[in-house]
This record gives C-alpha cells, structure tokens and sequence, in this order.
C-alpha cells in the first residue's frame, strides 16, 4: 500500500535559470507539444509482495518529477515500471495528446533510463561506450565530443572507462543521455557520486531538457536543484502518520 | 502507445487457489494412500505369484517396477510441461507448485527405472550396463531432471526461478524428442538392436495383468506423493511470505522511529 | 544490432576478452587426449573426431556464462530492453558473436589440431564441416541457459548441466557424421544434414526463448 501526496513548488523559478546555466539548447527542432505521462492505478508486485499499489498520478512535459521515500518504499520500483523494466500487476500508463512525432513509439522508446548502473564496457573506451549506444539507441542527439563537453569530460573519448573514477564514471552514465534523444528520463539516484559542481551542472543539463519540452522523473534522497520540480512521496502504508 | 497489463480476473485462478486446493488435498490424500497400499499389495502379489518366464526365469519380475518406474519418469515430465505452460501462459499460482514438486518424484522414479533396468540387464545382457537407446536416453532425462531440480534451487526468487526453470522445461521438451531418436540413431549404428523385449502386447496376459495393476500402483503413488510435494511447497511459500511481511513490518518500524 | 554484434566482437577481442582463452583451453583439451589414451596413434586417429567434438563443447561452454552476465552487472541490459531492437533478434546477434569469437576459430585451427591427432584428410575435412555447422547450435542453446542463470552468482555450472545434455544430439550426429565420412559404407550427408537442422532450429528458438527468459528474469 503507497499513499502519495503530489505538492507542487513553486512554478516559476524556471524562466531565469536557462540565463543562468548559458547552455545551449539542446533539445530537438520540434517540441512535443502538450505531451503528458499518465500513471493510472498502477500497482507493481516484487516477488509475491505488492511494492506499489493503485498510484495515480500525472506528469506534463516540461515538469519533473521527484520521487521521494524511505529505503524500500518502491522508488526503484516504480521507476523501472514506468520504463518497462518490470511488469505491471495493474494500471496503465499512458502518454497523453502525444506529438505525432511520437505516436508510433511505446513508452519504452521515449524513454531514457538511467539506473545504479551505468551500462557502460569498462574494457571499452569512453567515446567507444557512448558511440555504441547512441547507434544503439537510435535518435542521434549530440555527438559524442559534444556530450562529453556538457559533462565537463571533454578530451576523455579515448581512455578506457575502468579507467575512471566513481563520479566520472557517472557523468559519463549522463552523458548517454543526451547522445541520444528520449523526452522522458528517468533518473535513480543520479546524482550518487557526483561532486558539488557536477551536481549543479547535471542540474543545469536536466532544466535545459525540460525547457526543451522534456519529462523527468527522479529518484533521490537528495535535492536535485530543480526547484519547480513537483514531489511524489512513497511510503508504506505501515508508516503513515501525519507530518 | 497505452501499456495495458490489467490483470482480468480469471476463473481458474479463483476456481484452485492454494488455500482450497489444501484443503481439497486433506479430504483427497488419506483415500489415495488407502489405494496406493492397496494396489501395491495387490500389484506385488499378483506380481510374485506369476510363474517364472521360460526365458528370463524369476528376473521377469523386475520389470514390474521397472516398467512403471519408467512410465512415471515420463509422466513427472508431462506434468512438469504443464506446469510450464501453466506459469508462462496463465500465471496460474499453483503451476509452479505443481512443476517444481514433480521434478525431484521424476527424478526418483527415473533413477528407480535405470537402476531396476541395470540390475534387470545383469542377467540378462550379463553387464549392469550397456549403452542402449533407452537406457541411454533416460540416462539424460535424469541429468536434464537434476538440472532442473538444482535451478530451482539456485534461484532465490520463487516466482522468478518458476518461469526460468519453466523456460529450460519446455526447451527441454521439445528437445527430448531430438534426443530420442539421435541416441537411437547413435545406438543402431554401433551395435545390434537392444536385447530387451518390450512391454507390450507381445506380453502374455499373466504378466500384462500384474504390469497394469502394478502401473495403476505406481500412477496413485505418484499422485499421492506429488500432492504431499505440493502441499509442502504451499506451505513453505506462505511461511516465506510471512517472514518476509515480519521483516517489512520491522524496517518501517525502524524507519518510523529513526524520523520521529 | 549490427552495433551490438560489433561491440560485443570488439569485447571478446580485447585482453580479458574470452576469445583467445576458449582457444587455448581447445588447445589444451585436445593437447591433454594423447596423454590420457596413450601415443598410439591408430587410436588416437580413431577417436579424432570425438576429441575434436567434446573439445569445441566444452571450450564453447566456457564464455557462455559471461554472454548476459556482464551486460546484467553494469545496467546494459537494462538498455537493452528499452531498445526498439526486438529482444530475441539482440539476443540472435549477441549469440552470433560468441560463435564467432568461438566456434568459428575453433573449426579453423581443427587442420592442425588434426595433425595432432593423426587424423585423415577426409576426417579432418569432415571435422571442419561437421565443427562449421554444429557449434552455432551449442552457442544458441547455450544462450538459453546463460538467460536463465544470468542473475545467480556461480551460473556457469549450473549452465553447462542444464546445456550439455540438450547438446548431446549435436554431438552425436556430428561424431557420427565424421565417422561415417571414413568408414565406407556408412553415408556422410544424413548425419551432416541434421547437424544442420539442429543448428537452425536452435538458432530460432534458442533467440526466443533466451529473450523470453531474460524479461521473465527482470528484478
């Protein structure tokens, strides 16, 4: 059992924060229009246990979404549902008055997934990785040097990625994202290892992304730096209690 | 673009859920254990009081444990692809049950058969074994069987180890035949066809009555020992399941006081 | 999934790929025969094609376990299911690479391996062919079982009992058919031909029962 309370922040930090970041834009050249991810009813077994049950709830393109709860509330849970990572027991979810651009994909081809792990060949060189995968994944967004640039790696294309460290290692995760276009991300703990200026950078990365019309959902214990980002919170029914 | 994974409520799965099929099993077994002794006393009398074979003399006897066993070995695998199908296709929660606690009675009425066909073929080929196209192919269903039994074990998950194991199951099913006829292929190329005589209606009906009563015996045993299995795996889940609620009720207990 | 074939190819070639290990334990499979058996080389010509078989199994087995396994630590498969790639035809490249980081080397170093064995030319020939067309079926059922074994943390053993005897028609057949291409009166092609069959057979099911498997496993 989940009860969820969906409070908004405030809505309108967003507007001086593309001047503030200086990146360029990097979505695509049409903006899906007024996309909108709806989660209806979703429950979501792990093992014979019941993790999530009967979630409702809504995300408009341009919105985040951040997914907060205690250890074992369900955020992983929920986060490979709505990927497709893991079957439903119930619900639905749907992308709603989608751009017809996307219309022929189902949620899984819109979406990024960015788990603990990085899916990346520690034997493989970092420009080699995120080649494969942008080739992989289709919808060619930034080239790989670009990318790299944006998560402050430029110049690392060819040393092996066993090479890096913990963070690195993750910027390189982020990275991926943005090789290649998927509106939706949805994010895991992504910002665990990374440093202070890595973390407002990322953060930086993923306003650009909304700006451009873009969906995220995150998981995370820790603020994200998104302050117009709306929060779901997950808690087992055993601890409900009023805050 | 709708991710549509309802469940619809189906009838089959209200119709046998665990909690009736127990209490079903406890009405049923004490019969089938009355039927099982009784036609084992039966099949076994019956069984020793054929006259001796001209041929084979007292050892013909063997194979009124022999040939059931192999029967059941055979069995225990059709059940174990329903069970399969069970799992992958309708999700029904008692397939996996059914599946897994076929495979170790399988197992044991195959060893059973292989065992009693060497003892059998002692004195009859006068080596406990020879390669022959049954003996042989059994020889892998036992290994494809213990393989099986030890993926089971291998996956902590039961639900998850239910449909891989039920994967490798029906892989192994439409293998099986292939293995069949390349080990008879194998064997008809190195030497003559087998010396053992089938079952069958070359049997006369003095020993074909005992064989069929003997083989009823056999098919309440393993009906009987595989609901025993069953239930067993029942239980075992529902005590996993309360573990597991106990150990869910403790962290958010934790979780609680550590945030107030 | 011509990316993942490369990339699954430019893996196993690299050090601490297992290209060259599946080699070198072939090597040293059939290097170890004539001390088990004996130098007489009539016998060891005899069973040649036998050595050659169980040598091309197990060194086959060898890198299965790690077909999934390392894509399953690191979160690559994870993407691998998001893909708009069709899974099982994923699985079909990632199988081809195996065999032909494995089979494929090991049909082509059998002239020499042969040699060793003292072995005719028409049985090395039959080896080579009969090897060509068999050992994608161990890499294809042997994708089956890496798919159910990828999450446990010693799956290799228990993948090569689960995979072995679903091998043994190949073995048999492809045995079979290098003994008959010496021996006179038996015909090569039947037992040639069903290698083949098994072969494509598995190369159909092996792929879907594998990506089955592998979204059945998702945790």
């Amino acid at each position: 059992m989940a009860l969820i309370t969906i409070s908004s922040t405030d809505g309108d930090a967003v507007s001086d924060l593309n001047a503030a970041t200086g990146f360029p834009c990097v979505g695509p050249a049409v903006k899906p229009l007024d996309m909108r991810l709806q989660i209806e009813n979703l429950s979501v077994k792990r093992g014979e246990e019941l993790v999530l049950s009967a979630l409702n709830f809504d995300v408009q393109m341009g919105r985040a979404l951040i997914v907060r709860g205690h250890n074992g509330a369900g955020k992983s849970t929920l986060l490979r549902a709505i990927a497709g990572l893991l079957p439903l027991e119930t619900g639905n979810i749907v992308v709603a008055e989608s751009d017809p651009e996307f219309a022929a994909a189902s949620i899984p081809d819109l979406c990024h997934y960015l788990g603990g792990d990085n899916a990346m060949k520690p034997a493989m060189s970092v420009g080699e990785n995120l080649r494969f995968w942008q080739e992989f994944s289709g919808q060619p967004h930034l080239e790989v040097d670009e990318a790299l640039e944006m998560v402050g790696l430029y110049g690392l294309q060819s040393v092996p990625f066993a090479h890096l460290s913990t963070g690195q290692r993750r910027r390189i995760g982020i990275a991926r994202l943005l090789v290649s276009y998927r509106p939706i991300w949805i994010l895991d703990e992504p910002t665990s290892g990374l440093d202070a200026v890595s973390e407002e950078q990322f953060a930086a990365l993923m306003k650009v992304h909304l700006e451009d019309g873009g969906l995220i959902i995150a998981a995370t214990h820790v603020p994200l730096g998104l302050e117009s980002a709306d929060v779901l919170q997950l808690s087992a029914a055993s601890e409900e209690r009023d805050h | 673009m709708t991710t549509d994974t309802a469940k619809k409520p189906s009838g089959l799965t209200a119709l046998a859920n665990p909690t009736r099929f127990l209490a079903l099993v406890r009405i049923v077994l004490p019969y089938l254990v009355a039927i099982t002794v009784l036609l084992l006393a039966i099949g076994l009398w019956m069984g020793f009081s054929v006259p001796d074979d001209y041929q084979q003399g007292r050892t013909v006897r063997i194979m009124f444990v022999h040939v059931p066993s192999v029967w059941m070995a055979m069995g225990a695998y059709m059940v174990m692809v329903s069970g399969a199908l069970g799992v992958l296709v309708w999700r029904h929660p008692l397939a996996d049950a059914a599946a897994r606690s076929a495979a170790p009675i399988g197992a044991a009425f195959t060893f059973l058969g292989l065992a009693t066909g060497s003892i059998w073929g002692r004195p009859m080929w006068g080596t406990w074994w020879v390669w022959d196209a049954r003996l042989t192919s059994f020889l892998v269903l036992l290994i494809i069987y213990l393989g099986l039994i030890a993926l089971w074990n291998a996956v902590e998950e039961p639900a998850k180890s239910a449909r891989m194991a039920a994967v490798v199951v029906l892989v192994g099913a439409l293998n099986i035949p292939i293995i069949r006829f390349s080990v008879e292929w194998f064997t008809t190329l190195h030497q003559g066809p087998s010396v053992m005589r089938a079952g069958g209606p070359s049997l006369a009906p003095h020993f074909l009555y005992p064989l069929l009563v003997m083989g009823l015996a056999f098919l309440s045993l393993f009906l009987t020992l595989h609901l025993m299995a069953m239930r067993n795996e029942i239980l075992r889940r529902q005590i996993r399941t309360a573990q597991r609620k106990a150990a869910r009720g403790h962290r958010s207990k934790n979780a609680q006081e550590s945030s107030t | 999934m011509i990316a993942l074939l490369a990339r699954d190819l430019r893996l196993a070639l690299r050090s601490g790929g297992g290209a060259a290990t599946a080699l070198l334990f072939y090597l040293a499979v059939v290097v170890a025969m004539p001390f088990a058996v004996g130098p007489n080389s009539e016998l060891l010509a005899t069973i040649g094609g036998a050595t050659l078989w169980i040598g091309a199994l197990l060194a086959g087995l060898l890198g299965l376990e790690r077909l999934f396994q390392t894509d399953h630590e690191d979160g690559s498969l994870d993407q691998m299911m998001l893909s708009p790639v069709p899974l099982p035809v994923q699985v079909f490249a990632k199988s081809l690479a195996h065999w032909l980081v494995t089979g494929l080397p090991l049909t082509v170093m059998v002239p020499i391996f042969g040699l060793f064995l003292g072995m005719q030319e028409t049985a090395i020939a039959a080896s080579m062919a009969t090897l060509l067309v068999g050992t994608p079926a161990i890499s294809f059922i042997g994708a089956v079982g890496a798919a159910v074994t990828v999450s446990l943390p010693r799956g290799g053993l228990l993948l090569s009992v689960l995979v072995l005897p679903l091998c043994i028609p190949v073995l048999i057949f492809g045995v079979g058919a290098i003994r008959a291409a010496v021996t006179e009166p038996d015909p090569f092609l039947p037992p040639f031909l069903l290698v083949a069959a098994i072969s494509l057979f598995f190369s159909v099911l092996g792929p879907f029962a594998s990506a089955f498997a592998l979204r059945q496993g998702l945790d």
